[in-house]
C-alpha cells in the first residue's frame, strides 16, 4: 500500500505543472467566456512563443547550474541587427561600399550575432571563471547599449510584408511563431534526451568536478550551451521585430525574468542538473495563460504583477516540498 | 543514560531499522559496529532528533523522550559529531561555538569577551593550543573536530555521538582524540563511537553493539573480543582470503614515467612533485604508499592530464610518447582514474547508474549522433552483473546506493573506457569489509586480464596484501621502491616519513 501510494505520488509530482495548467484554464474559463475560444487560444500561443524560445535556452543554461540574464538585451540587439540589415544593409560612404541583405541573409546575420553574443558569455564564464550571474549581467548592459548605438535610439520600422509573415503569418492553419517554437522545443528535447551533449549538460550541472574527471570538456559544453541560448534569444528577437514590424531599441526589457520564471515553474533546479524542457514549456504556457486570463478578467496591470510573483513563489515552494519528500 | 527500545524505521516502505534495542551507559564508550547500510546512521539520526517518526521508544535518563528536531536533543544533552563537520568555515572558533546561542551584554550587544574567555577555557581543557579567534578554515581537519567536541561540551552534552571521527585526521591527531575521549569518560559522559577501523575500537571502546541489516545482532563488553570474531558478527560469514600473489606477471613495460615534475600554481616555490620516475608493467599492481600531503593524489591527477600547464614529464604509454593536456585526452589514450572522493569527483549522484557508467564512454553509443539507449542499458547491465553491483535496476539513482556499490559504479565507468592503465586513489576508503574484499578481488582480476594498475592507499595492510610492487612517496617525490616480498611495514613507514621535519 505504501509503495503504491508513493508510486502515485511520483507520477503526481511529474504532472504537477500540467495539473496546475488545467486547473488554471478551467478557473479562467468559468470566469470569462472569452477565454476558451479558438481565436484567443492562437492569440495566447502566439504571445508565448517568444518566451518559449528564450526559456528553452535558459533551461539549458540553468541545467549546467548557470544563468543567463542577457537574453532580453540580446533579443533586442539581434532583432535590431536583422531589421537594420534588411532595411539599410551595410553602407560605408567613404569607400562607396554598399552591401544589401536578402530576407534570409538578414535573418541569418541576426542568428549569428545571437550565437556570438552567447559565445562571448560562455567564454567569460569558462575562461575567466566569471560567475554566470555577473558575466551575463554585464552582457545585459553591453548588448542594450549596443542596441541603442546601432539604432541611435529610434525604432527601425516598415520592414516589408515577407518579413512580417514570420511574426504574424499562418502556415497550415497554425500561426508561424507557434511553428517556430514547436521546432525549437523538438530540437531541444532531442538534444537533452538523446545526445551526448544533453547528457553532459545534466552531468555538469549535477557534479562539475566528477564530469571533468570523467573526461568531459566542461568549457566546450558550456560555450555551446550559452551560444544556443544566444541563438534562441535571436530567434525570439526576430519574431518580436516581425510581429511589430519594427525593431524597438527597448524591446525585450525584463524578458529574462519571464524566462527564469518559466524555468522555475517548470521544475528545473536553479542549482543545476535536474529539470526538463517540457517542464519549462509548461511553465511558459502557465505564465502566458495567466497573463491572458488576468487581462480578460480586467485585472489591473499592477495586480497582474503581484499575482505573477505569487505564482512563481508558490511553484518553488511546492518544488522544494517535493524535493524534501523525495 | 540513553536507551533505545524496539526502534523501527521505514523509508517509503523499505525497512531500515527493525526492533533495535541498545543501552548507552554513562562513563562508557560504546562502539556501534556494522557494515555500510546496516542502519548505524539512521539509528544515530533517531537518537539525535533528526528523524522524529519511528516505532519504539527512546529512553533518556529513564524517561521516555521523542525529540522533534536536533535542537531539542541538543538542549536535552545529546550531541552528535557528524562525519562531515558542521562548522561555518569563515567564522572563528568562538563564533562557531556560540552560534545560535550568543552571549549578550546588558545592552543586547554581543558579549565577545565572555564568549572568548569561555572558548579559551574549553580549548585549554581539550588541549587545542590556538587562539579563540582563529578562523575555522585555517584549522586542520583534526583541530576542527576538536572544535566540534568543544561545541558539544559547551552545550553540557551528556551523550556524545561520534560518527567516523578519525576518517580524515592524522595519526597524531587520533592520539589527541583518544586522550579527549578518555577524559570525557572520566567525566561520566556516555560516548558513542562509530568507526570502520576495528583496530581503533579495541583501543578506545568499552562496549560494543553490532548492527546488521537493521537489527541488533549482539552487544557486550569489548574486553575479550577478537578482531575476527567481531568481523564475523558484522558480516555474518567469514571473509574470503585476499589475493594470492602468484599471478603471472608479464615483463612488458606499459607505462614509463620519467622526470615528472608538477609546479605549484602561481608561485615560483618548491615543486609539488619532484622528479618522479617509475615503470608500470602490464598485469602489474603497483601500490603507492605515502602519508597525507606526500603528493600521491597530485601524481594521479597529473597522470590524468589535470594540471597541463604546470607539468613537466616524459611519459611513454604502450611504446608511444604521450603528453596529456586534458583528462579527455588522457582517457582517450587509455588512462583511467578512480578518484579519492567518489561523491565529489567520481559520480553525478543525482543521475542513475547507467548514465554514470557511460559518462566517460558515451562516444561508443552514438553512431548516428543520437545515443543508442538500448546498447547503453545493456552495457550497464553487463557491468552491474560483472562487478556485482547491488541494485534493483540500471536506472536506480546513484545517491541511493551504499558506499561500496557507488565505488563499483565509478570502477565500471572507468572500465567502460577500455583503459590500459587503471589508477585507483584510496579505492576502499569508507566502505565496509565485504565490499572491500570484493574490490580487492576485482582489482586482482583486472590485473590478471592485462591491465596495469596503480593503487594509492594510506592503509598499509591493504598495500601489502594486494600489490606486486610498492613505491613510497614523501614530500612530493619517490623515496623508496620494494618488491612486495621485501617490503615490511617498518621499512615502508621509514621511507614515508618526510625528511624535512
Amino acid at each position: 500500500m505504501d509503495t503504491i501510494l508513493s508510486k502515485y505520488r511520483s507520477h503526481l509530482v511529474k504532472f504537477q505543472p500540467l495539473i496546475a495548467l488545467v486547473l488554471l484554464c478551467i478557473g479562467i474559463s468559468l470566469m470569462s467566456d472569452k477565454f476558451m475560444t479558438v481565436d484567443n487560444g492562437w492569440n495566447v500561443m502566439r504571445q508565448i512563443s517568444v518566451n518559449i524560445c528564450i526559456s528553452v535556452g535558459m533551461t539549458l543554461v540553468v541545467l549546467t547550474s548557470g544563468i543567463d540574464l542577457s537574453v532580453g538585451s540580446v533579443l533586442a540587439l539581434c532583432g535590431a541587427i536583422t531589421a537594420g540589415l534588411l532595411k539599410f544593409g551595410i553602407e560605408v560612404p567613404s569607400n562607396n561600399l554598399f552591401v544589401g541583405f536578402t530576407l534570409l541573409g538578414a535573418i541569418l546575420a541576426g542568428l549569428i550575432a545571437g550565437s556570438l553574443l552567447g559565445l562571448f558569455n560562455g567564454w567569460t564564464v569558462t575562461k575567466f571563471k566569471v560567475p554566470p550571474f555577473v558575466a551575463t549581467l554585464a552582457m545585459l548592459t553591453i548588448a542594450r547599449g549596443l542596441t541603442m548605438l546601432y539604432t541611435k535610439g529610434f525604432p527601425i520600422s516598415n520592414l516589408g510584408d515577407s518579413f512580417a509573415y514570420i511574426g504574424t503569418g499562418w502556415f497550415l492553419g497554425i500561426p508561424v511563431p507557434v511553428w517556430v517554437s514547436a521546432v525549437v522545443i523538438v530540437i531541444a528535447v532531442i538534444i537533452t534526451q538523446k545526445t551526448a551533449l544533453g547528457r553532459y549538460i545534466y552531468a555538469i550541472g549535477g557534479n562539475e568536478s566528477a564530469s571533468k574527471l570523467s573526461g568531459i570538456n566542461i568549457s566546450k559544453i558550456k560555450m555551446i550551451v550559452y551560444s544556443i541560448a544566444g541563438v534562441l534569444s535571436a530567434v525570439g528577437g526576430i519574431m518580436v521585430t516581425s510581429r511589430l514590424d519594427s525593431a524597438q531599441p527597448n524591446a525585450g526589457m525584463s524578458y529574462e525574468l519571464d524566462a527564469i520564471a518559466a524555468v522555475v515553474i517548470g521544475g528545473t533546479s536553479l542549482s543545476g542538473g535536474r529539470g526538463t524542457i517540457m517542464g519549462t514549456v509548461l511553465g511558459a504556457i502557465i505564465i502566458g495563460v495567466l497573463n491572458n486570463g488576468l487581462v480578460l478578467l480586467n485585472v489591473s496591470p499592477f495586480w497582474q504583477q503581484v499575482v505573477k510573483g505569487g505564482v512563481i513563489l508558490l511553484a518553488v515552494i511546492i518544488d522544494r516540498a517535493n524535493a524534501k519528500n523525495d | 543514560m540513553l536507551a533505545a527500545q524496539h526502534i523501527g524505521k521505514k523509508f517509503s516502505g523499505v525497512t531500515a531499522l527493525d526492533d533495535i534495542n541498545l543501552e548507552l551507559p554513562a562513563g562508557k564508550v560504546t562502539a556501534i559496529i556494522g557494515e555500510n547500510g546496516a542502519g548505524k546512521s539512521t539509528l544515530m539520526k533517531i537518537l539525535s532528533g533528526v528523524y522524529d517518526e519511528y516505532e519504539g521508544d527512546v529512553l533518556y535518563k529513564g524517561e521516555k523522550v521523542r525529540f522533534k528536531n536536533p535542537r531539542e536533543a541538543q538542549n536535552a544533552g545529546i550531541a552528535i559529531i557528524h562525519q562531515e563537520l558542521n562548522l561555518v568555515p569563515y567564522l572563528n572558533i568562538a563564533e562557531n561555538l556560540f552560534l545560535g546561542r550568543e552571549l549578550k551584554n546588558a545592552l543586547g550587544f554581543l558579549d565577545k569577551k565572555a564568549m572568548r574567555l569561555k572558548t579559551e577555557a574549553l580549548l585549554k581543557k581539550l588541549k587545542l593550543t590556538v587562539p579563540a579567534d582563529t578562523i575555522i578554515a585555517d584549522l586542520k581537519v583534526g583541530q576542527q573536530q576538536v572544535v566540534e567536541i568543544a561545541k558539544a561540551l559547551l552545550y553540557d552534552a551528556e551523550v556524545i555521538i561520534m560518527d567516523e571521527p578519525t576518517s580524515a585526521i592524522s595519526e597524531s591527531e587520533v592520539e589527541v582524540l583518544y586522550g579527549i575521549i578518555g577524559d570525557l569518560r572520566k567525566e561520566n559522559k556516555a560516548i558513542v563511537y562509530i568507526s570502520h577501523k576495528l583496530n581503533e575500537l579495541f583501543k578506545i571502546a568499552d562496549l560494543y553493539v553490532v548492527l546488521r541489516d537493521g537489527k541488533t545482532i549482539e552487544s557486550g563488553a569489548m574486553k575479550g573480543m577478537t578482531h575476527d570474531a567481531l568481523i564475523h558478527k558484522m558480516v555474518g560469514r567469514d571473509i574470503d582470503i585476499i589475493r594470492s600473489s602468484d599471478t603471472k606477471k608479464e615483463k612488458k613495460v606499459l607505462l614509463k614515467v620519467d622526470g615528472l615534475c608538477l609546479a605549484k600554481a602561481g608561485s615560483k616555490g618548491k615543486n609539488i612533485l619532484q622528479n618522479i620516475c617509475f615503470e608500470l608493467h602490464r598485469g602489474e599492481i603497483l601500490g603507492i604508499f605515502g602519508l597525507m600531503g606526500a603528493g600521491r593524489t597530485e601524481l594521479m591527477e597529473t597522470l590524468l592530464g589535470l594540471h597541463p600547464g604546470l607539468t613537466k614529464a616524459t611519459i611513454v604509454l604502450d611504446d608511444t610518447s604521450v603528453k596529456f593536456s586534458s583528462a579527455t585526452q588522457a582517457i582517450k589514450a587509455g588512462m583511467a582514474l578512480v578518484p579519492e572522493d567518489r561523491k565529489k569527483d567520481g559520480l553525478v549522484l543525482g543521475l542513475d547508474i547507467k548514465t554514470n557508467i557511460s559518462l566517460s564512454s558515451i562516444d561508443q553509443y552514438k553512431g548516428s549522433g543520437l545515443i543508442d539507449h538500448k546498447a547503453e542499458l545493456e552495457k550497464a547491465g553487463k557491468y552491474i552483473k560483472a562487478l556485482k553491483i547491488k541494485t534493483t535496476s540500471e536506472k536506480q539513482t546513484v545517491k541511493n546506493l551504499s558506499g561500496g556499490n557507488q565505488q563499483k559504479v565509478v570502477l565500471a565507468k572507468c572500465l567502460a573506457t577500455k583503459p590500459k592503465v587503471l589508477m585507483l586513489d584510496e579505492p576502499t576508503r569508507g566502505i565496509d569489509i565485504n565490499a572491500k574484499n570484493e574490490i580487492y578481488k576485482l582489482i586482482s582480476e583486472l590485473a590478471a586480464s592485462g591491465l596495469g594498475i596503480i593503487m594509492v592507499s594510506s592503509e598499509l595492510p591493504e598495500i601489502l596484501a594486494i600489490s606486486d610492487r610498492i613505491l613510497v612517496m614523501a614530500d612530493g617525490t619517490i623515496t623508496a621502491g620494494f618488491e612486495v616480498a621485501d617490503a615490511t611495514e617498518d621499512n615502508i613507514l621509514k621511507a614515508a616519513i618526510p625528511q624535512s621535519i
